[in-house]
């Protein structure tokens, strides 16, 4: 077992490298340094720092644990976000599926029933809107902005419906369980969304990068009708990258359900933006065929370090979009700088 | 003996009759060109080949056998690949997955099945140097110019053995001297004793490499003969009407 890793280890080091050599016909340094992922890293890393020395309060380990864990909610929809917009397409809903998925555990935990009847009702949920938001896309050509923006408003509406717009805060028989999940920590004091997360990034990379489904959704990105003509499923691979994005979103849902201990109507509200937006800064290019996972992750938490630093240096928090803004603004403007060099 | 023998075929849609009645036979190592104005039938009939269309009426036999197409990917399985206009080519991957398109490989990784990047790149490495194309697997699509292009979809075709190739102008937007490149390429196939069909308006290219020529005219077949015993202008009349039939 040991050695198969060490050789797909070592085949992958070889692949990555071999890939950026030859794209680039330069060194791999130069490759690394075309990366926009990499340059947003390097933020993160120089504004980590900085607030080290710039406050007292940033480098605490409390401060860390939860910028860490506030940066999971983000990122892991950002990764499902990730895979919509590679795929070319869109989601608006994700923000209003996380809410409904929130309610749909609460209210089904709230009559009685065990955390795994609550979970698998809340992720059956987000599977049936992801489904009918993808068959509307595939299957019956409506655009993606348009049919999310609707699923926008039915699903923050259904979790009013379902529960009369109240604030849930107890979730029966199995409360403690949630709240454990959600809130603790159980392998070396490491947040357990911040797990979670870790978790599911692997899983997208490897879907990305080592699966037929990835291959599919980057070409499907790029070109649909050279997809169509070369046997590619697109139709059903599309409605599954919007089942993957609405996934996200519930299980991000129930992380943070578990985290808050309740869960009120206007959870999640205007999330979208902020997914949409730590994926661009990512890397992930809204004209579809470019992302990746590790992007997801480094834009979101380049977000996080963001409203968090403008907190701790006690800047008004109404400076916070303007912050954001400029960051998505700063990374696509990269990106367009390297290709305007390019077309010369 | 013929590869692909096409009887009495025809296709209309509504009333358009697209394809009236046309008969041709593909030989294996041969070079058929096929020429006419817009609107003429070609790619309809093409179409029919690939399985994109099946024929309102008329019988195709391949290799002696009956064939009906439902879907392209049954012609594919029967050998019979086609070179889009477009090249149906993804710009964000890299040549060897572009040329894997749809039949990626992939290999056990413990439990999982992983694309098999190494044996892939390696494959498309091959076929491009039998192709005496410059193209490297590696590369992003992306930076190729018109005719490496042509080199990864033409790469496609040569995976599983086919027997017939369609081309749709491949030589439609590409320079001068990629056009040579793509005629190359066409012989290549030529050699391995692969049926080339190429749809083309560019006389030249015909003329260049086909060994014989097919010229249709709103929907039917009014020329079909070796290359040496016809020439442009026939050809050009041919197509412009100005000679009936031969």
């Amino acid at each position: 077992m040991i050695e198969t890793a060490r050789r797909y280890w070592d085949e992958t080091m070889t692949i990555i490298l071999d890939q950026t050599i030859a794209q680039k016909q330069q060194n791999w340094l130069t490759a690394i340094l075309g990366r926009q992922t990499f340059w947003v890293l390097i933020a993160v890393v120089l504004a980590c720092i900085f607030l080290s020395f710039a406050t007292d309060s940033f480098a605490t380990a409390k401060n860390l644990y939860n910028i860490t864990r506030n940066v999971t909610f983000i990122a892991i929809v950002a990764l499902g976000m990730t895979l919509v917009i590679i795929s070319g397409g869109i989601d608006l809903s994700v923000g209003s599926v996380l809410c409904l998925c929130s309610m749909v555990l609460a209210v089904v935990m709230h009559a009685g029933y065990s955390i795994e009847v609550g979970i698998a009702a809340s992720i059956s949920t987000a599977l049936l809107i992801g489904a009918f938001n993808g068959i509307l896309i595939a299957y019956l050509g409506f655009p993606p902005f348009v049919v999310t923006l609707g699923m926008l408003s039915i699903a923050r509406s259904l979790a009013m419906v379902a529960s009369n717009n109240t604030v849930v805060y107890q979730f029966g028989p199995d409360h403690d369980k949630l709240l454990a999940l959600g809130g603790g920590a159980w392998l070396l004091g490491i947040a357990n969304p911040v797990l979670y997360m870790i978790v599911l990034a692997l899983l997208t990379g490897y879907l990305l990068r080592w699966t037929r489904f990835g291959r599919y959704v980057f070409a499907i990105g790029d070109n649909e009708h050279a997809a169509t003509l070369t046997g590619i499923p697109v139709r059903k691979i599309k409605v599954a990258v919007y089942m993957i994005s609405a996934l996200s979103a519930g299980i991000a849902g129930i992380i943070q359900t578990g985290w808050l201990g309740a869960v009120t109507t206007n959870i999640g509200a205007g999330m979208e933006l902020q997914v949409i937006a730590a994926a661009v800064i990512g890397g992930a290019n809204l004209a579809g065929g470019v992302g990746t996972a590790s992007g997801a992750l480094i834009g979101a938490a380049l977000i996080e370090v963001i409203r968090n630093s403008l907190g701790l240096l006690g800047i008004n928090a109404f400076w916070q979009g303007t912050f954001i803004g400029g960051a998505i603004v700063l990374a696509v403007l990269f990106d367009r700088i390297r290709n305007f060099r390019h077309s010369e | 003996m013929a590869v692909l023998e096409l009887t009495n075929i025809s296709k209309h849609f509504g009333a358009i009759q697209a394809v009236n009645d046309v008969s041709l036979s593909l030989e294996a190592g041969q070079v058929v060109g096929l020429m006419g104005d817009n609107g003429a039938g070609k790619s309809t009939l093409v179409k029919m080949i690939a399985g994109n269309f099946r024929p309102s009426h008329g019988t195709m036999y391949l290799n002696g056998v009956e064939l009906v197409l439902h879907r392209p990917v049954e012609a594919r399985q029967h050998g019979i690949e086609i070179v889009h206009q477009d090249l149906a080519l993804c710009n964000n991957l890299t040549a060897a997955a572009n040329v894997f398109l749809g039949r990626e490989m992939c290999r056990a990784f413990g439990p999982l099945r992983v694309l098999d990047y190494r044996t892939m790149y390696r494959r498309a490495g091959e076929i491009f140097r039998e192709l005496k194309s410059e193209t490297r697997s590696r590369d992003l699509v992306k930076q190729m110019s018109g005719g490496q292009r042509q080199a990864v979809a033409i790469a496609r075709t040569m995976l599983s053995e086919a027997t017939i190739v369609l081309m749709d102008e491949p030589t439609a937007a590409i320079s001068v001297r990629q056009v040579a490149e793509v005629l190359n390429l066409i012989r290549h196939l030529r050699d391995r004793g692969i049926a080339v069909v190429l749809i083309s308006h560019r006389m030249p290219d015909v003329f260049t490499v086909a060994d014989r020529v097919i010229v249709m005219r709103r929907g039917r077949k009014v020329a079909d003969k070796h290359i040496a015993t016809s020439s442009p202008e026939e050809v050009t009349g041919l197509i412009t009407g100005a000679i009936e039939q031969v």
